[in-house]
């Protein structure tokens, strides 16, 4: 059983059709990287997983999405434990304009959480879990907005898992990184699965091939080919996938 | 798209071609030397091993710098990784062929018994190699697995050879047994020629299809007796 089931599932913004009878089960506690070329539909249905696409008007999806079996669509999922459960880190390190302590006790303390020796706790641990505790542990006050990018990534990878989720969705995670905080970064990722899902989008193709446990390739809203990693590079089993991969598409 | 590795992929196959073609050639020359004590001929394979040592660097070199600049997978990984496992192939196939032209210059050799299938061994030797790096340029699969089953006819060639050798020192009570020596020897690298071919048929196999399964199958059939 995956820990998120996809169903059938289609999804439309107004009349056009972004993603068209996607199945797909991601397995727990592994990452599986989602690739294609621009416009294929792999950040839409990323974004899907956590329901980011609520915010986009006239998007409208059809089958199912289950986390742990459950429908993350149906009326009784309430979106805002969803997304503490379904985490995200975007393209671009998106930290908040406050301090690296409040960036990471934001989403502890949206959830309730008040008491300082608890937000302290959650807060070193969230650091030290994104590898990044040693660097700002005596500027914690200061503003995360001086930080390198490399850094900032991973603050923001740090206040995804202060609310504890499940799942961890990341988009592009190292596109904006320099290959040593790239590096960090990845090996970070491949830490965190012991204890997260990962579902990563990736235009970096040997990115995909250096972390993830599995592949999935998307083609004009169509997934086209999902397989363990290694099999799906070395020898994929649709002509198209073959193509896309060794550069030889269209 | 991808021009420039695509041109490099030809270029990649045009020196195979051109290593097979010195490994052939080497295998032709040195038998005909060793039979018709030609040994001009045999310092000539031996200078040629170099050129075909030099080969093998330049296209590891090649192949290296595809796997950097390019970060090939699928069809190209396998490609470029046969061609790096083939050339050890193609250099030992050189190897055999100076060791060959050497017998003729370090040893007194008569040539008293009948060698003609020698002559034919090496022929088909000469054969597997040309068409199994045939194969990986035109990633032939039907060629591939021909070369395969071609080795079985070298195999059978090297026990007749033999054979022949033991009755004709014991025909000689004992004479000619340096003769009779030199002779297998250049057999036993004939057939070992045969087995690198094997070799590189086998890797194309890889290189088309990303697994060994005819390889396989043949020497399954070959233990079970099916293909002599």
């Amino acid at each position: 059983m995956g820990k998120i089931n996809i169903k059938d599932m289609d999804l439309f913004y107004g009349s056009f059709q972004a993603l068209k009878n996607v199945n797909l089960e991601i397995k727990p506690n592994k990452i599986t990287a989602f690739i294609g070329p621009s416009g294929c539909g792999k950040s839409t249905l990323l974004k899907s997983l956590n329901r980011m696409n609520d915010l986009v008007e006239g998007c409208r999806i059809e089958g199912k999405i289950l986390l742990d079996g459950q429908d993350i669509y149906a009326k009784s999922m309430d979106v805002n434990t969803l997304r503490k459960r379904v985490g995200m880190v975007f393209q671009k390190p998106n930290p908040f304009p406050m301090s690296i302590y409040d960036n990471v006790a934001y989403g502890p303390r949206t959830h309730g959480i008040h008491s300082k020796a608890r937000l302290d706790e959650i807060v070193e641990k969230s650091l030290r879990n994104a590898a990044i505790w040693d660097e700002v542990k005596d500027r914690l006050k200061k503003s995360a907005l001086g930080m390198s990018g490399g850094q900032q990534q991973r603050l923001c990878i740090a206040r995804a898992l202060a609310v504890e989720p499940e799942v961890l969705l990341m988009d592009e995670p190292t596109s904006a990184l320099d290959p040593i905080s790239t590096s960090k970064i990845e090996d970070l990722a491949a830490d965190l699965k012991k204890d997260y899902t990962i579902v990563m989008v990736t235009h970096n193709m040997q990115q995909a091939v250096r972390i993830s446990d599995n592949t999935a390739f998307f083609l004009l809203g169509e997934m086209i080919e999902y397989n363990n990693t290694e099999k799906l590079f070395s020898i994929p089993s649709d002509k198209r996938t073959e193509d896309y991969i060794t550069g030889r598409f269209g | 798209m991808r021009n420039k590795f695509d041109m490099q992929l030809d270029s990649l196959k045009e020196q195979l071609t051109n290593m097979g073609e010195l490994c052939e050639v080497a295998i032709t020359k040195a038998t005909e030397a060793i039979l018709e004590g030609k040994e001009e001929q045999a310092r000539e394979v031996i200078l040629a091993d170099e050129e075909i040592d030099q080969a093998e660097k330049d296209i590891e070199r090649l192949c290296l710098k595809l796997l950097l600049q390019q970060q090939p997978v699928a069809k190209d990984l396998r490609q470029i990784s046969a061609a790096l496992k083939m050339i050890t192939d193609m250099e030992r196939i050189g190897d055999q062929a100076s060791d060959i032209a050497e017998i003729l210059l370090s040893t007194d050799l008569k040539m008293e018994m009948d060698n003609k299938d020698i002559g034919v061994m090496a022929q088909a030797a000469a054969k597997m190699v040309r068409e199994s790096v045939r194969a990986y340029v035109e990633q032939n699969m039907m060629l591939a697995k021909k070369v395969m089953t071609a080795d079985d006819e070298v195999d059978r060639l090297f026990d007749k050879i033999r054979q022949e050798i033991i009755e004709y020192i014991a025909k000689e009570n004992g004479d000619g047994g340096e003769d009779a020596v030199d002779l297998i020897m250049v057999a036993k690298y004939l057939e070992r020629i045969g087995d690198h071919a094997t070799n590189i048929a086998e890797w194309v196999e890889f290189s088309v299809t990303g697994n060994h399964r005819i390889a396989t199958e043949v020497h399954e059939r070959k233990s079970a007796g099916e293909v002599k």
